[in-house]
């Protein structure tokens, strides 16, 4: 009942995100006997596509977060704090320098296997660390990801590529258009993969040994949400760049009041995403009219700001 | 290690009688290499290069040592906390609002008194936001350094699209470190500021090593703790001012240099921990620099090699269990 409130919530959002925009779109210009043929496309080849994208985006992403932290068993894991995004847009830029021709979905997939590499690099570092705290899981987690960074901006540097490098970083949804976006479409499939499996990751996100004596693979289990939190990272850093605390915020938010149940936490996740996502999209296109700024910087603003009072209120139970 | 074994054994006056000989050798070489003959053109223009170079590791190394000592944890520094990107976040900001052309006609002491303001502010704001309080975990207090990072990066990169490509490579050459083009005037004010810090500093080095002991334990012994840690605390602002404002943010030299002075003097003493570090770090710019001028011709900047290295010694470090 209260996820189709919020439902509702998230509608009306998509319908102002409809309407927001330099060309113009009026209700009334569509819904009269001879529609507006000039709004209708803008509607159809422009707006619909990045509302799309925008709630793909954030359902996908915050789902991969929720998924990350419970392998991880960390709450302040993310793909932007496990060295995936980083490894995605430094598989990026050698797709780009090697091979330039590549179609979007082959770079996409190099950049999910660069992807996968790291977060699986950055599982069996934490494995080697003796954990004194739960915040030295997203501080190694930064840091590998600078050290990814840093092999990337060493090539962009050389090659003159910053500019494109700082694009892939920060996602943006102005480009996004029909023929342009699709590829998202696969990271809903994966969502469901998610959902279908939650109980699964439940359970591993209650360790290892426990999940081997339900009879279960643990490995098995790690090695699919790995490969669904790398896949979701590569295609939205391929399409609109990274959307960072996205998959941080949000499932933190949500397992307050649903607890660490995988299966009721994903809808409210998936729910939760695309309403931030959506509401940084449209702040970004309304605070500077008609100019935008990409919905990436607000999801950093807002989001570094909400998880700092996160982080700070959940001091006294953090050791 | 084979340096290890080399050194660690001795004496550490030795240890930085050593350490001495390499800076001035490094120096030297950085000075005459391939000059041919046209001395009084490449001696200033090296000269001012090597003074750049050793005055940022200097600044770098103490305000990193200090910083740990009154954190007590080895795996902290002051550019892990955010530094870096909020230099690139006012460099970015002055950029955008003054346009490239203002921007470089910016009296260059001015806009270096702005940027050690609002840094002095900022570590003000964050330390004692967050050690003032008390009993706040060293952990926390460095993910909320991070996130504000990530806050003030986005913030950059933001204005950054909003500049058109032209602009940016001017933006490019301030952000990265690099020693080629130092501001003279600059220079002299760094390192004004960097000597009033040496002298507050070289006054309190007996100081210093009691705090090592942790901080009961100097309360213990007289020291009074909340106004020597702010002290230092003003000190560590006004140096990473220094050395971020003259070659940009190097976020993980200071963690690199600081851990190597202490794996190399094996002493709490900062009298001798302080310029064993501060001439690791001149050595390893002056080498870098000079490898970067000879090998690489310029084609990157140090700070993505030092990240690179950086980060995995960083990781390194925990995973051998260094005292955190």
């Amino acid at each position: 009942m209260r996820l189709f409130v919020a439902g509702i919530v998230i509608l009306f959002l998509a319908l102002g995100s409809l309407l927001i925009g330099v060309g113009d779109v009026s209700w009334h210009a569509l819904v009269t006997p001879s529609p507006d043929e000039q709004a209708l496309q803008l509607l159809v080849i422009s707006r619909i596509p990045r509302l799309l994208a925008v709630m793909l985006v954030g359902t996908s992403l915050g789902v991969a977060g929720l998924l990350l932290q419970m392998l991880v068993r960390n709450r302040f894991v993310e793909p932007s704090t496990a060295g995936s995004a980083e490894s995605a847009s430094m598989g990026l830029m050698v797709a780009a320098v090697l091979a330039p021709q590549l179609p979007v979905v082959g770079k996409m997939l190099v950049a999910a296997a660069f992807a996968m590499g790291g977060t699986a690099l950055f599982l069996l570092i934490l494995r080697r660390i003796p954990l004194r705290s739960v915040l030295i899981v997203p501080l190694v987690g930064l840091v590998l990801g600078s050290v990814f960074d840093s092999v990337t901006t060493f090539y962009a540097y050389r090659l003159d590529l910053l500019q494109s490098v700082n694009a892939w970083k920060t996602g943006d949804f102005s480009t996004i258009l029909r023929g342009r976006y699709e590829l998202l479409w696969l990271t809903l499939g994966l969502t469901c993969c998610a959902y279908v499996a939650a109980d699964r990751f439940t359970v591993a996100g209650m360790g290892e040994s426990f999940t081997t004596n339900l009879g279960m693979n643990y490995t098995r289990i790690m090695g699919l949400g790995l490969l669904i939190v790398s896949l979701v990272t590569a295609m939205v850093v391929v399409t609109v760049g990274m959307v960072p605390f996205l998959g941080l915020l949000v499932p933190n938010l949500v397992s307050m009041f649903t607890g660490d149940n995988a299966r009721k936490a994903i809808p409210w996740v998936a729910v939760g995403g695309a309403g931030f996502v959506l509401l940084c999209d449209i702040i970004g296109r309304v605070v500077r009219f008609p100019y935008e700024i990409p919905g990436a910087t607000i999801a950093g603003v807002l989001g570094s700001v909400l998880f700092l009072y996160v982080l700070l209120r959940r001091d006294a139970r953090v050791g | 290690m084979s340096v290890e074994s080399l050194v660690v054994e001795r004496r550490p006056e030795r240890t930085l009688l050593i350490l001495g000989g390499v800076m001035v050798g490094v120096a030297v070489l950085f000075l005459l290499f391939g000059a041919s003959g046209q001395w009084d053109f490449v001696l200033p223009f090296r000269g001012r290069k090597l003074a750049t170079a050793l005055l940022v590791g200097y600044a770098i190394a103490v305000s990193t040592v200090l910083f740990q000592t009154v954190t007590g944890n080895r795996v902290l520094t002051p550019a892990i906390l955010g530094f870096d990107n909020l230099y690139v976040f006012i460099q970015t900001c002055l950029l955008y609002f003054l346009g490239s052309g203002k921007a470089a006609s910016l009296d260059p002491r001015l806009q270096f008194g702005v940027e050690v303001l609002i840094m002095v502010a900022f570590s003000a704001v964050l330390f004692w936001g967050l050690f003032g309080g008390g009993g706040r975990s060293l952990h926390l207090v460095l993910l909320t350094g991070v996130v504000l990072g990530v806050l003030f990066r986005s913030l950059a990169s933001f204005l950054q699209r909003l500049i058109d490509p032209n602009e940016f490579i001017f933006l490019q050459d301030r952000f990265f470190a690099s020693f080629n083009n130092p501001d003279q005037e600059l220079l002299v004010v760094a390192f004004v500021l960097t000597l009033g810090v040496s002298v507050v500093g070289f006054r309190m080095l007996k100081t210093f090593d009691v705090l090592v002991l942790g901080r009961e334990t100097a309360i213990n012994l007289g020291v009074d703790h909340q106004r020597t840690a702010a002290i230092i605390l003003v000190l560590v602002a006004i140096l990473v001012s220094v050395s971020s404002a003259l070659v940009g943010p190097v976020t993980f030299f200071g963690l690199l240099v600081s851990n190597l002075a202490h794996t190399l003097v094996r002493t709490y003493r900062h009298a001798l921990v302080l310029p064993a570090a501060a001439l690791i770090a001149g050595v390893c710019l002056v080498a870098g620099q000079f490898v970067l001028e000879q090998v690489f011709a310029f084609n990157t900047s140090p700070r993505v090699i030092i990240d690179f290295v950086g980060g995995l010694v960083f990781i390194g470090m925990l995973m051998r269990r260094a005292p955190v």
